[in-house]
Parts: structure tokens; sequence; C-alpha cells
């Protein structure tokens, strides 16, 4: 492969225009600003920040769900600009997104076979026998039952829900994967399983992952480039081992700090502070 | 005597599909300064225990315990009013979502005002005093101007620190904090970890914090109960529990944190859970 480069951003802002009330004037909102960055094929791109660091914002552009106000996308070699070309179907099938909340982010009145199939019906003229098999071909690849088909989302678990999530993302084989914190809102042992799953798919497939998180165990886990946002702007961007060993700058010293430790020489050292 | 003290609990729900039992058989103590951990995952039974010894659950709830005590006080034969008296005064709770927790119609300043109007002798200009002192004690910058807020003009994190002045506001003697962190970031966890427990050495009660999450149980806890489908799995002091845990269950839960990984894969609770019987 001649550039093996999948994602490559290049200068993105978002702006969001507040509108003024009778006494107050409008004014703009800077989300995400000026930020650049290359993922190489197959690989893992951890973006850590807090609430309202512009993370999420970021997701929305990568995955076509908003515009960006400038600055260019480009996945596998597409310029993605949507506010001037709009949407193709070439364009949905590079890129799709897994949400936080397995809960919300699925359709209540609709089956899990029909959830999967979706993307087939709206982006490939696939006939419906075929939609069927992928379907349940992929129900087995992300570990759940062919009998899962028929069923309706508030019959799984969260964890469950998770994977139809994850298995709905990849029904198009894309190339890249956009996962917002795909499992905060998971218990430890599923959210050990669901991680698993990640890493299988992306052996399997090749996938390129974009994962959004705040929780640094996880990034550390997974990662293989880490980028630190704080108030839109990118302060950290290396790979995992030079982010979490030699942390420059002063947010993600202070987040490392803030990260709870769970080994014991750590809860030695509390007890003993705690005793003088 | 320990401050709280409850013995063999049981809670059923009554469902369409006949009882069932969400808690079997625990038992908890809690003394006056220490920090008691309840971990487990969600439908493990945690909240429930603590929302039983407030007297939260719905009447569809069977409570069934050997034992119940409150500094002695027999919970379960508490009258209504008398139960009123403890509760929100001698026990108080705190809960996962500050914002949902906190009523958006009336300004913080009021709704502390009110827990002070309804267990203390404070009226007037005392109870404004104390609430700018409970305010400035949880670190909420400008107390006095932020006692005309409304919930929805603070952050998750200042809710979360307003929820923690009412719960202290009548100085109790035990404080429930069901996952006061998990809606927070995690700079703000850190915030509102360190002032529970400054709090909780400060005044000496005792506290017992609801979680799913290790790191926070690693951070705060003295002794640590672990549960599992509404049954209690181990219980330990924290060092002990995160150098050697006993029960396959929890060696579980600890290979399952993604710092403790080693390898490709991490180890899943159900890679135990044949091995362990659980």
């Amino acid at each position: 492969m001649p550039d093996d480069v999948i994602l490559k951003v290049r200068d993105l802002y978002r702006t969001y225009e507040i509108s003024g009330g009778m006494f107050k004037k409008g004014s703009t909102l800077t989300a995400v600003k000026g930020v650049s960055f290359d993922v190489k094929r197959g690989s893992t791109l951890a973006v850590v920040g807090e609430s309202g660091c512009g993370k999420s914002t970021l997701a929305r552009m990568l995955t076509m769900i908003d515009a960006q106000s400038s600055g260019s996308i480009e996945i596998d070699g597409l310029s993605m600009d949507i506010a001037k070309t709009g949407i193709s179907k070439e364009m949905r099938q590079k890129v799709q997104i897994v949400f936080q909340n397995p809960y919300g982010s699925l359709n209540p009145r609709q089956k899990i076979g029909h959830v999967l199939e979706e993307p087939l019906l709206l982006n490939t003229d696939m006939p419906a026998a075929e939609r069927r098999d992928l379907a349940l071909q992929m129900l087995e690849k992300v570990g759940l039952q062919p009998e899962h088909y028929g069923r309706y989302p508030h019959m799984f678990s969260g964890g469950q829900r998770q994977r139809v999530a994850i298995a709905r993302a990849i029904m198009l084989q894309p190339k890249l994967l956009v996962l917002d914190e795909p499992v905060s809102a998971l218990d430890l042992s599923v959210q050990a399983q669901i991680l698993n799953l990640l890493a299988d798919l992306q052996d399997e497939m090749g996938l390129t992952y974009v994962f959004i998180s705040h929780d640094l165990s996880v990034v550390r886990y997974l990662a293989d480039k880490v980028m630190v946002m704080y108030f839109g702007e990118v302060v950290e961007y290396g790979t995992r081992d030079e982010v979490f060993e030699n942390p420059r700058h002063d947010y993600t010293k202070t987040l490392f700090a803030a990260t709870p430790r769970a080994d014991a020489e750590s809860i030695r050292k509390r007890l003993a502070a705690k005793v003088a | 005597m320990s401050l709280l003290e409850i013995r063999n609990l049981r809670i059923e729900f009554d469902t369409a599909k006949g009882p069932f039992r969400a808690l079997d058989g625990v038992d908890y103590t809690v003394d006056a300064g220490e920090v008691l951990a309840i971990v487990g995952e969600s439908g493990s039974g945690k909240s429930v225990a603590m929302l039983a010894t407030m007297g939260l659950l719905p009447d569809s709830a069977t409570i069934t315990a050997d034992k119940m005590d409150f500094e002695g006080k027999d919970l379960r034969t508490l009258s209504t009013r008398a139960r009123r008296k403890v509760i929100g005064k001698d026990i108080s709770m705190i809960f996962q979502e500050p914002i949902a927790s906190l009523n958006p119609c009336f300004t913080v300043g009021f709704q502390l005002g009110e827990t002070l109007k309804t267990h203390t002798s404070l009226r007037g200009r005392q109870v404004k005093d104390r609430v700018i002192e409970l305010l400035t004690s949880v670190g909420i910058p400008d107390p006095e101007g932020r006692i005309d807020a409304f919930p929805h003009q603070m952050s998750g994190g200042q809710c979360q620190r307003v929820m923690i002045a009412m719960a202290i506001a009548c100085a109790p003697k035990l404080l429930i904090a069901d996952e006061p962190t998990t809606a927070l970031d995690v700079t703000i966890q850190k915030q509102i970890l360190d002032l529970l427990v400054q709090l909780q050495q400060d005044s000496g009660m005792g506290l017992i914090m609801i979680t799913h999450d290790m790191g926070v149980v690693a951070e705060t806890a003295d002794r640590v109960i672990v549960q599992y489908k509404g049954r209690k799995m181990e219980e330990a002091d924290v060092l002990s529990l995160f150098e050697s845990p006993q029960n396959p269950y929890t060696q579980a839960l600890l290979s399952a944190l993604p710092e403790n990984a080693t390898g490709n894969r991490l180890p899943t609770v159900s890679d135990f859970a044949e091995a362990g019987g659980f």
C-alpha cells in the first residue's frame, strides 16, 4: 500500500453561532480550533479530554453528522466536505460510528435484524435474502446468536446492545470506525468483553479506530496514538508511550494525577498518609 | 457498638413473574469514622441495600432483616415520624445524578435552607449564614452570590458539591454516597472524592461509598464489601482486597481492569465464572 494514512485531518475548525436574545448579543463558540492529525490504517487513535473539550464535536465531523466550518478531512483518499458536496453513498461506507449510550442509540420499535439491515437497505441495492444472511453472519461475529435477529432492543442487556450497535456500524464494512465512549456506560466485566471484541474485529477486518474516551486506563490499554484535547485545541499528541511516560502539557499532567490508582502500592501510601 | 449494623438483609420485589430477590442475606456494619465501600456491577444489589436502610424503596419491596440498628435504635420498628427525624439528619445520602437530584424550580440556597429548617431550630438570617458557611466548606467559589443560583446555572461538579453540602448540613453521623462521581469528569471526580474524604475525616462520620469503580474504592475505602447478584462475595480491608483477593469473583473483577492487563486480551468475569463456580 503506497499511502497507509487512512485519515488525514488538517486545520479543522467548527464554530457554533449562539443566537442572542432581546437584550443579549449573539456570539460565536469555537468548539474545535485548528485540529490536525493523521491516523494510520489498522491503528487506534485515542482522543482524550473532559466534557466540553470538543472531542464529540470532532467525532460528529468525522462521521459526517456535522459539517466542518473550515479545514479538511480526508478518509481513505476521499475528501469530505459535506457542506459543499453533500454526502454520497461512497462516503457513508467509509466511516461509521458507535455511540456511548446503547440504551439511547437503538430504536426501541425496531427489531435487531432491521437495525442491522438498514445501512445496507439505504446504501446498497442488495436483495433482501442476502441482507438477511449478512445480518445473521454479523450477529455471530459480534458474539450474539441467530435467534436474536427477531428480538427488540429492550430484551437485551447493555453489553449486548453495545454489541448490536457495533454490528450495525460494521455492516457496511467501513474502513474507519469512530467510537464515542463505547464502554463508559458499561460494567467493568462487560467493558472487558467489549474491548476484547473490538480488538478481535480490528485484527479480522483491518479496521481503524478513532476511540474517544475519558478513561485513561482504557486508553492506555488499547491506543497506538493518543491525542489530548482541551478547550477545542490539541494540547498533546504522540504515541501512547510518549504521552503516558512523558506528558508535557499541564492539563495532561492534571489528568494523570486525577486518575484513580488501583494498585496496592498507592493504597498503602494513602493509608499511611491518613494515619499521619 | 457499630454505627450501623444490619444482619441478614433480604429484599424481594413483587414482579409479574413472582417475587424477585434483589438481595439475599447480606450483613453490613459501619463504625463511626470508617469508610466502607460496597462494590458490584449493576444488579448486584449494592444500591438497593442502602435505599432499604434509608426507607426509600417502593411498597413493592419486601424487606426482612434479623437486625437493622442505627446507633442501637431499631430502624425496622421506627414509626414514619420517628424515622424522618433520623433520615436526612443523622443518616443522609447523595446520589449519582447531581443535576437530577436537585429541584430545577428552586435556588440552591432555598433547597439547602429547607433541610436546615426541617431538621434544626435555625431560622431566618441564621439559615442564610449557615447556608453560606456550608457552600464555603464544600468549595463553591463566591458562595454569597451562588445561593441565588438555580441548578441549571451550575456545572455537574458544582451541583454535586451542593448535594454534598445538603447532605452534611445537619452534621450526619452516617453519609451514604451512591456512585457520587460516576457522571463526572476524572478531574472533577478527584476533587469530589478528596472533598468527601476530607469532610469524613474532619467530622469523624461514617461514610459508605457505593460504586462499581475499583479506582474509587482504592482511593477512598478502609474496608470493602464485594457483591454479586445480591450476595456478598468478599469482605476485606482495602489493602488485602487488592493485594490478595480471596474470592474468585473479586479476582476476576480486578483482572478485568485494563491497567492490570497482561498480553492482548482482557480476562472477563465469565472466564472465571466456570472455574470459580459463582
